[in-house]
């Protein structure tokens, strides 16, 4: 099955790469496209490592093929903030100790950020919930939960002063 | 975990999908939210030449309320569903049932269409059609036809849908009275060790007017339980009759032993999520 053109909107800029069909999203965007932030962990819709936001939903990157997806705008955590201009998520992370490893982080924040969009003042259980299809081995979620929080209030904040 | 290859085709109405699936034959599948279908394509377990994304098919994205008539269809997310109040008022066991699917990123994608017709004893959708008394539609090359979701399931991952067709619609009356889903599982996001959907109404001298109980991977298909919920409308919801009825629902269930429980384990289990259903649908009666 030959290869096809897939056109895609990745964090404001227009890409393009070829791809069979069964090739999957998160491999276009890693192995193709050099966009390394959304990680494999699992590769089975489980642990949300992949997790990107594709036309304002959160969906796993790995459960998606790449053809699906032609056409939509998709943002990974480089869309998110950089290393000289961290988005408030991943500030807040840094500063609760939001992770250990690291390797689910990029998906818990591009998850995270999707979750504050569509509800700015999450509880504490709207929060576990609304992450509970990202999974963490190291943090116990505690520190996770608290980042999520402190985002939103910062967030907020930010929103009424301005 | 790569699948294996097949073509990709993505028609714009559901005429040319039809027509499609039709022409490719045995080989071709249908692709909905793809969070059955990938998941098994990855595995080889499913080996498909040919996918149809559905996807472009607008006319199978909808909500509408008309009247006591609900009609959704197939290709809206569980996303869409617990997002829309107008279904929530008309039929507010659809948003609970929901929220207890997966996980949100599943949800997002994950279709109502794709859940019943998989036939997937797992799907918490099908028990809930059934306790509804839902009709499907579906269409084929000889036309459309419709067919109860309490007649749909054969066997696990076998249903009434010929491979030829395409299931597009689901419609249902809008409830009254109380509601319940009630679902055991592991984790969020697992498949039910058991579950229950219970529509009860209740009448102005406190009677049961009417019952509808089904239950969720008990069995090799979702399972209605017509002789439970007739034993609450005959006796009302004193505890001997919900015990009868509880026993009765029990008599149908046939679960196996795997990586949820023994058998013996999920009888246990079913027989308290069943409970817990009835009081709670009662409750909001």
């Amino acid at each position: 099955m030959s290869k096809q053109t897939i056109n895609l909107n990745v964090n404001g800029q227009s890409v393009s790469a070829e791809a069979e069909p069964r090739e999957l999203l998160i491999h276009v965007l890693r192995e193709q496209l050099k966009i390394t932030g959304p990680h494999i962990g699992c590769e089975t819709t489980h642990c949300g490592a992949c997790t990107v936001e594709m036309d304002g939903m959160s969906v796993k990157a790995c459960t998606i093929f790449a053809i699906q997806a032609q056409g939509k705008e998709i943002t990974t955590i480089e869309g998110l903030g950089n290393p000289d201009k961290l988005h408030v998520l991943q500030e807040k992370f840094r500063e609760h100790h939001g992770l250990q490893c690291g390797y689910c982080t990029p998906g818990m924040i591009t998850r995270a950020h999707r979750l504050l969009e569509e509800n700015p003042n999450p509880t504490e259980e709207e929060v576990r919930f609304g992450i509970s299809g990202n999974l963490c081995r190291c943090t116990g979620y505690q520190n996770i939960v608290k980042s999520v929080m402190a985002a939103a209030e910062e967030l907020n904040t930010t929103e009424s002063a301005s | 975990m790569i699948t294996g290859s097949f073509d990709y085709h993505q028609p714009g109405t559901l005429q040319e999908a039809v027509a499609l699936l039709a022409k490719l034959g045995d080989g071709a599948r249908v692709l909905a939210g793809g969070h059955s279908l990938i998941p098994t394509m990855k595995l080889r377990l499913a080996m498909p030449e040919h996918l149809i994304d559905l996807q472009a098919v607008r006319e199978l994205k909808k909500i509408q309320v008309t009247g006591a008539e609900v009609c959704i269809g197939a290709m809206t997310t569980q996303a869409e569903l617990i997002a829309s109040d107008e279904l929530h008022r008309a039929a507010p066991i659809v948003r609970e049932t929901s929220l207890q699917i997966a996980d949100p990123q599943v949800r997002y994608l994950g279709t109502i269409g794709g859940n019943v017709a998989n036939g997937d004893p797992g799907n918490d959708m099908p028990a809930l059609m059934q306790c509804l008394d839902a009709t499907f539609v579906l269409s084929g090359p000889d036309g459309e036809r419709s067919v109860q979701a309490r007649e749909f399931y054969e066997a696990a991952y076998f249903t009434a849908r010929d491979d030829l067709e395409i299931l597009t619609e689901i419609r249902f009356a809008a409830t009254s009275g109380g509601y319940a889903y009630e679902k055991q599982k592991r984790k969020i996001g697992d498949y039910a060790t058991a579950a229950a959907a219970v529509l009860l109404g209740k009448g102005a001298d406190g009677s049961c007017e009417q019952a509808s109980i089904a239950l969720t991977n008990l069995a090799d298909t979702p399972l209605y339980c017509e002789a439970a919920s007739a034993q609450l409308v005959e006796n009302g919801l004193t505890e001997p009759s919900v015990d009868a009825a509880v026993a009765s629902a029990m008599s149908q269930i046939d679960p196996v032993d795997d990586n949820r429980g023994p058998a013996e384990f999920k009888r246990h289990v079913a027989a308290i999520i069943l409970r817990r259903a009835i009081q709670q649908a009662w409750a909001r009666a």
